[in-house]
């Protein structure tokens, strides 16, 4: 972790991530590094501070999927390579705590990784949002507040991805619904990709942050149900051989 | 591979066609098949000796899959012992043990004679090709031996017996050879009462033949085995390549990180340089194992070179990410050097502010490259007409070549950069 965390870096956007708005999310962690697992602790973990409550630590699928059902938390930060097959295996496991309609469990990736198939696949396993480990405290908490609401997180890469794996073809779509992006949202992608805020899109192209955040939703839902041919083989094509 | 949403469960691994080195009869392949499909042994050697009596179609097939098939420890589990096996004696010396040939085995041997007979019999054919008949059955006699011999140089490997005998196995050999001799001598004297040409050319077609049926597995096996071990050469290869380069490189980096330890600025250098290196690494597609100091031909590349660079040199963190990609020409030389000296001013000038983010996209014939960073902005009409640097590094670049530049203000502080050109031909 880079210790540019206690700068304000702008990026922050609501004051949520100072917790002055008293919300509060309980959050499990799922990593098989434990310095990796320390350090998030203390950088976010102070409840007073930030909001977030940690309520449980995991380093393995098992134990993931043990915890997450014990516990019930609102968010999962979940690490993409674990022991016992993997972030995909947690959600695949997680499924049914995913679709609960009183009180969901939303999964948030967060990876040193930058594979594209690892990146895909988690997303398509049903989290609802990407972010590198490099990512600041504040922007990590703030991410963490966005996936709490049922929005999506994309940390540029994975925005450049999917523009990358939706990148216009002649080949016609199977379902236009789901296997095409709008232009407006190929614009948002393209911003996010260039590192704006939520609050830097909306005023860049006149809209309101919460449109924004259902451009991006929609984009994730399309991401993830999409059976689109060139995107299986957008994400073969990166793959370590 | 994206996993679908929902992942299947992992299929049970394909169970690999071996011919069956235990227990088997001739070749192993009734054995080695009955295990690739679940089945007793016996069915499959009762459908072979079947197709054997269709004109000796089972024969046919029985060779083909004894020529193809390789010899593996697939099949139905060996339920009996080796004729021929090695024991360790109380002496602790290996020797080897005859054990008896059990009934059943000696039983389908028996009737596996019993039906070639019959169909020898039963076979209605003129008496000029009935003369053919006994030399060809014992050509095919000496072939499988051969071709039993063949495999037990190979079977020697899987079961790692001890030492073989030569003598058995040239015994074998020379046995295979005098049986296809006597067989395309038999054809020979036959032939000999016509007196012409064409009986030479058959004989010499049928010595030609026949040794190349002796030769046959060998060459067939040898090419597999080699085949297979080339692959596994070049895998261990390149796992050993990587494993060199990372394990020095990063030793190399934590050693100068513990020298360094008090100076945080090349620290941070070091750690992420070190990362690049190991992500270019890890996950670029294969072939990129680019040199330090090789020229890049494509987009993405130069775009990754010009940040690594600057980063290193003004320690500061510069995220790229890029859409798409096409080959360098000129124009996109000259984009790819204003945006580089767009980088620099964002980590000299805004590099306080956090990472910079470089943002490159190929869409069709137009190149756009961004360059952002989140310091305190800058103001271009502000800039002394002294100082050229922005003016024409940057703007007067792009203007020369065809491209535009803008550089703007963002609302929420920072500077961004704008570099757009249209590439010279489309190809993608």
């Amino acid at each position: 972790m880079s210790d540019e965390t206690t700068e304000a870096t702008g990026a922050a956007e609501s004051g949520g991530a100072d917790g002055g708005s008293g919300r509060r999310v309980r959050v499990v962690l799922v990593d098989d590094h434990r310095m990796f697992r320390t350090g998030v602790q203390a950088e976010i973990g102070r409840t007073e501070v930030t909001g977030v409550e940690v309520v449980g630590e995991a380093a393995d699928v098992d134990q993931a999927v043990t915890v997450i059902t014990a516990t019930r938390p609102e968010v999962v930060l979940l690490d993409v390579h674990l022991p016992g097959g993997g972030g995909v295996e947690v959600l695949r496991r997680s499924a049914s705590m995913m679709g609960d309609a009183e009180n969901p469990v939303r999964f948030l990736a967060l990876s040193v990784s930058d594979a594209a198939e690892d990146v895909i696949g988690v997303i398509r396993g049903g989290a609802r949002g990407y972010v590198t480990k490099t990512i600041t405290g504040t922007d990590l908490v703030d991410s963490i507040f966005r996936v709490q609401d049922g929005d999506a997180v994309f940390s540029p890469r994975l925005a450049g991805f999917v523009l990358d794996a939706f990148a216009s073809t002649d080949a016609p779509p199977v379902d236009e619904d789901l296997d095409r992006l709008t232009q407006r949202e190929r614009e948002v992608l393209r911003l996010i990709a260039r590192g704006y805020a939520y609050k830097e899109i909306a005023k860049q192209l006149f809209i309101s942050v919460k449109t924004v955040e259902s451009h991006v939703s929609a984009v994730l839902r399309k991401l993830q149900l999409s059976n689109r041919h060139e995107l299986t083989r957008w994400a073969t094509a990166r793959r370590l051989v | 591979m994206p996993a679908a949403a929902v992942q299947p469960e992992a299929p049970q691994p394909l169970r690999k066609l071996y011919r069956s080195g235990e227990g088997r009869l001739l070749g192993g392949v009734a054995r080695g098949l009955a295990g690739h499909l679940g089945l007793p042994v016996i069915w499959v050697r009762l459908v072979f000796i079947g197709l054997f009596m269709a004109n000796g179609l089972g024969a046919l097939l029985y060779a083909a899959f004894w020529f193809f098939v390789p010899l593996g420890v697939g099949g139905v589990g060996a339920e009996r012992p080796h004729t021929v096996t090695t024991e360790t004696g109380a002496d602790g010396r290996r020797k080897l043990v005859v054990r008896k040939v059990d009934k059943g085995q000696l039983l389908a041997f028996v009737a596996m004679v019993s039906v070639a007979m019959v169909f020898v019999s039963t076979v209605d054919i003129s008496n000029s090709a009935r003369a053919y008949l006994w030399p060809t059955l014992l050509v095919g006699a000496g072939v499988a031996l051969v071709w039993r011999q063949a495999d037990n140089a190979r079977r020697a490997r899987w079961m790692a017996v001890g030492r073989r005998r030569r003598t058995l196995q040239l015994a074998r050999a020379a046995a295979g050879v005098v049986l296809v001799g006597a067989g395309v001598t038999g054809i020979f004297v036959l032939q000999g009462s016509v007196q012409d040409l064409g009986s030479v050319l058959q004989a010499a077609l049928a010595v030609f033949v026949g040794i190349a049926l002796l030769a046959g597995p060998y060459l067939v096996r040898m090419t597999q085995d080699l085949s297979e071990e080339r692959l596994m050469r070049i895998r261990a290869q390149e796992r050993a390549e990587v494993a060199a380069h990372v394990h020095d490189s990063v030793l190399h980096t934590l050693t100068l990180i513990q020298r360094n330890a008090e100076n945080v600025n090349e620290v941070r250098r070091l750690a992420r340089a070190q990362e690049r290196d190991l992500r270019t690494w890890l996950y670029k597609p294969e072939g990129t194992g680019k040199e330090e100091g090789e020229e890049p031909d494509t987009l993405a590349d130069a775009v990754r070179k010009a940040a690594a660079e600057v980063e290193d040199k003004h320690g500061v963190p510069i995220e790229v990410v890029v859409v798409g990609d096409c080959p360098l020409d000129e124009k996109l030389t000259a984009q790819m050097q204003a945006a580089r000296e767009a980088m620099v001013n964002a980590a000299k000038y805004g590099g306080e502010g956090g990472a910079v983010q470089v943002f490159a996209e190929v869409e069709g014939t137009t190149v756009f490259v961004s360059v952002r960073d989140r310091g305190p902005g800058f103001d271009l009409d502000s800039v002394p007409a002294d100082r050229m640097g922005v003016r024409e590094s940057i703007i007067g670049r792009m203007q020369r070549h065809g491209g535009t530049a803008r550089l703007r203000a963002v609302p929420d502080g920072g500077t961004e950069v704008e570099l757009e050109m249209e590439r010279a031909e489309k190809t993608s």
